[in-house]
């Protein structure tokens, strides 16, 4: 049995580990170092092994993800093939299709449901670029420009095996305790009132209640960032005369 | 001077007669005489037209000049004879600063979505039209975006709202309290039985669904805006693919060859021909097989038998067609005036890859047969559900496996033939029963009717001793003359998949309009689902096949 006085959380090791790495096991076997570290890895081995991903079908690559896990390629193999209706149920997000500004707001709220730790696999062109059809009106041009991504699949749409590859390269990532960092969002879905009073309040300002979610959707998403760090640095940088006096 | 300049002559007449002020002039467009009408006046120009045979809205597009606005309607006969088929346009201008034409939706049901688009991409408005909404784009949208003066870069808020109740309003009666008792649910935009993007807005009286109405454009990609700012020889094929993506990509393809290859006078040599017919039949295969797959999906339950054999033979057609095109999905292979490539080689062994392939096909169907229509339990929920009377059909614009699988044999390949079909010797698949049963049944039909056609298909070819020219000589640069127009369609494997497209002498469209089979039959569902079971209208969403590239284009 384990002594429970000595299972305290370890402070020391919670800064090198990834917060979507921990979890209860971790945290109630706290600093004991044999099962600690040998724990993680099972637990990373166990996650890896049994993927469950999240069924969403958007665009035409969902057509390639069907064939992925029906007859002949199999994703069942490698152990994530059991799809789940429910975000709740599911850790792997495949988002395969085109996203725009309707839905982005949606797909936002689909990843956030998903319970932690939770693993994002990008499937075709238009999730990294907005693809064929990055010069529409409404496309968004990326995932990655709302939400993390752990790996990309290029192809329009890939073939079956290259989401194996890609579901598999996830695994082994999970398996080493790795995840990728969160990149920069030029397309921000926020409640109305935490929005900057002269961007988007006075647009909406009669017809919303506060709490509704926005997207700001900007066709070049260059354009955005670069609005953004100008607005964004002014008043955050420190004001350099004021200190020097 | 030939039948169908007689019809059109007396029908201008008959118009004359009875509107007298309504006809403003005639203009010729490539497919049919086109009616000038009073845009005031254009409803009863089009419900003399529907009383005289004309009982098919094809499509309504919006097209923008430089000192006004025009809306364009296809009108076409329903008819499963050759000789009856006919077509003719109407237009009607709208002014440039604030365009509005009178609402047809009076006349066809099917008008109703149709104008709901037109406005909203292009900001036409339609006088007295129910329900005068945006219908892609979020609400909250800033400006249409097919104008020539919309302004891609302004910046564009979209919310994610809770929605409300649609029929709260008509029951906000106190006395009758009962009537209160009702559930408003949103299905989707992400739902396993809703194949793809798309959200219904159900309320639900117990098990009944009192109204849904279905909220589109949640893969709206803009591909009208995109093939406008494309070249017609080669940048703009590869979008056709992405319209239908289950594997319907050749169909497709024809459907914008057909049309701009008319617009044109660009010839097809016949070998090119035959591959083409060959190939589009395959995908129809493909198609079909996903759609009977997925119906089975929806009614069984979770990877099922019927769906692991529908993708097992999906798999197969997708081999032989990434043999002929280089890729499973999104061809690329037709080219103006012809197709890309010639057959693989060595020819033999790809022949007897598909010969194999057809003849194992009907213990195939048999097989496909027993399972769907063996089991009690789909039966119960497949046979009387869905009811979708041949007149309803008609006044939504409804084609394809839909409209014969409520008897009406209409089908393009038939009635207004192209590629090789004329030479071909095959049927239109019907059946009675108007119901989700008989829309599977037709779709079971007609894939042993394409392999019918890709058996005579592969015999040609085997036998073939002329020439093997694969692509007529076609000019560097493609460009019909200025103010030319047509619009033609193929059969889709979901309908009657028709192009519109403008040209201004330039080697790009001015105007593309995709005429989507999905779109209309979408928009009868609810006239099909309401007053049923909330398990039946899964059911009957699951035999209209949508593909929703093709819906939000």
């Amino acid at each position: 049995m384990l002594d429970t006085s000595k299972t305290q959380i370890s402070e020391r090791r919670e800064g090198d580990v990834d917060p979507r790495m921990n979890s209860k096991l971790r945290e109630m076997f706290g600093s004991l170092p044999i099962v600690t570290t040998s724990l993680d890895k099972v637990m990373n081995w166990a996650r890896a092994s049994s993927m469950f991903p999240f069924q969403f079908g958007i665009a035409c690559c969902s057509i390639e993800m069907m064939h992925t896990v029906a007859i002949k390629h199999d994703m069942d193999r490698f152990g994530a093939g059991v799809f789940r209706n429910s975000p709740r149920q599911a850790d792997l997000m495949i988002v395969p299709g085109t996203i725009n500004a309707k839905l982005a707001p949606r797909v936002k709220r689909l990843y956030d449901q998903i319970p932690e730790p939770k693993f994002v696999v990008s499937m075709g062109s238009c999730t990294i670029s907005g693809g064929p059809f990055q010069e529409g009106y409404c496309v968004v041009k990326g995932l990655e420009t709302f939400a993390p991504v752990d790996i990309h699949v290029p192809g329009c749409p890939p073939r079956p095996e290259a989401l194996l590859y890609g579901v598999m390269k996830m695994q082994e990532k999970i398996k080493r305790g790795e995840s990728s960092p969160v990149t920069v969002k030029p397309y921000e879905i926020r409640e109305l009132q935490d929005w900057d009073r002269d961007e988007v309040a006075d647009f909406f300002e009669d017809e919303l209640e506060p709490d509704t979610l926005v997207m700001n959707y900007t066709h070049s998403p260059e354009l955005r960032e670069v609005s953004e760090v100008e607005e964004g640095v002014n008043p955050t940088t420190p004001a350099e005369p004021t200190e020097g006096d | 001077m030939s039948v169908v300049t007689r019809r059109h002559e007396e029908i201008q007449e008959k118009i004359e007669n009875e509107l007298p002020d309504a006809i403003l002039d005639i203009e010729e467009h490539q497919n049919a005489p086109a009616i000038v009408a009073n845009p005031s006046r254009v409803d009863d120009v089009v419900r003399v037209l529907k009383e005289n045979g004309y009982n098919h809205l094809s499509s309504v597009s919006a097209v923008e000049y430089e000192n006004r606005y025009e809306s364009v309607y296809h009108l076409r006969r329903i008819t499963d004879d050759r000789e009856d088929f006919d077509e003719i346009n109407v237009v009607a201008h709208a002014d440039r600063d604030e365009p509005a034409v009178q609402t047809v939706s009076n006349v066809f049901k099917g008008a109703n979505w149709h104008e709901r688009e037109a406005y909203d991409l292009m900001g036409v408005r339609y006088d007295d039209h129910p329900d005068m909404r945006r219908i892609l784009l979020p609400e909250t949208w800033n400006g249409h975006p097919l104008r020539e003066e919309y302004d891609v870069d302004q910046p564009q808020y979209t919310t994610l709202e809770a929605h409300a109740n649609p029929i709260e309003e008509r029951y906000e009666v106190d006395e009758d309290e009962s009537a209160l008792d009702t559930m408003f649910i949103n299905i989707g935009p992400h739902h396993p039985a809703t194949h793809g993007v798309l959200h219904l807005k159900t309320v639900l009286d117990g098990e009944v669904v009192v109204d849904v109405e279905p909220d589109i454009g949640y893969l709206h990609r803009c591909e009208e805006y995109l093939c406008e700012r494309l070249n017609y020889k080669y940048q703009i094929m590869p979008y056709p693919d992405r319209w239908d993506y289950i594997s319907a990509g050749m169909i497709n393809e024809m459907s914008y060859a057909r049309c701009i290859e008319e617009l044109a006078d660009i010839d097809v040599p016949e070998y090119a021909q035959v591959i083409r017919t060959l190939a589009q039949e395959l995908s129809r295969i493909a198609s079909h097989m996903l759609a009977v797959g997925t119906f089975a999906l929806d009614l069984y339950g979770e990877l099922n038998v019927i769906f692991m054999y529908a993708f097992k033979d999906r798999e197969i057609v997708q081999e032989i067609l990434e043999d002929l095109s280089g890729q499973r999905l999104m061809f690329n292979y037709l080219r103006l005036g012809g197709v890309s490539y010639d057959l693989p080689e060595p020819r033999e062994e790809w022949f007897e890859k598909i010969r194999d392939f057809t003849e194992e096909l009907p213990e195939k169907m048999k097989e496909y047969r027993t399972l769907l229509e063996g089991n009690e339990l789909l039966m119960k929920r497949a046979e009387g559900t869905g009811i979708l009377e041949p007149e309803v059909a008609k006044e939504y614009g409804c084609t394809g496996p839909i409209l014969r699988g409520s008897g009406v044999g209409y089908d393009v390949r038939e009635v207004d033939p192209y590629s090789y079909y004329d030479e071909l010797d095959w049927d239109v698949v019907t059946k009675d029963g108007c119901d989700n049963l008989s829309r599977v049944q037709v779709r079971l039909g007609e894939v042993e009717q394409s392999a019918r056609i890709v058996e005579q298909c592969v015999d040609i070819l085997e036998d073939w001793d002329g020439e093997q020219e694969i692509q007529s000589r076609v000019p560097r640069s493609v460009s019909p003359p200025a103010g030319t127009e047509n619009y033609t369609a193929v059969e889709g494997a979901k309908g009657e998949l028709g192009i519109h497209i403008v040209s201004d002498g330039t080697e790009q469209p001015h105007r593309l309009k995709i005429r989507s089979p999905c779109f209309s039959n979408l928009s009868a569902f609810s006239e099909l689902a309401e007053g049923e079971y909330l398990a039946d209208m899964i059911a009957t969403l699951g035999s209209l096949d949508l593909v929703f590239g093709e819906v939000d284009r």
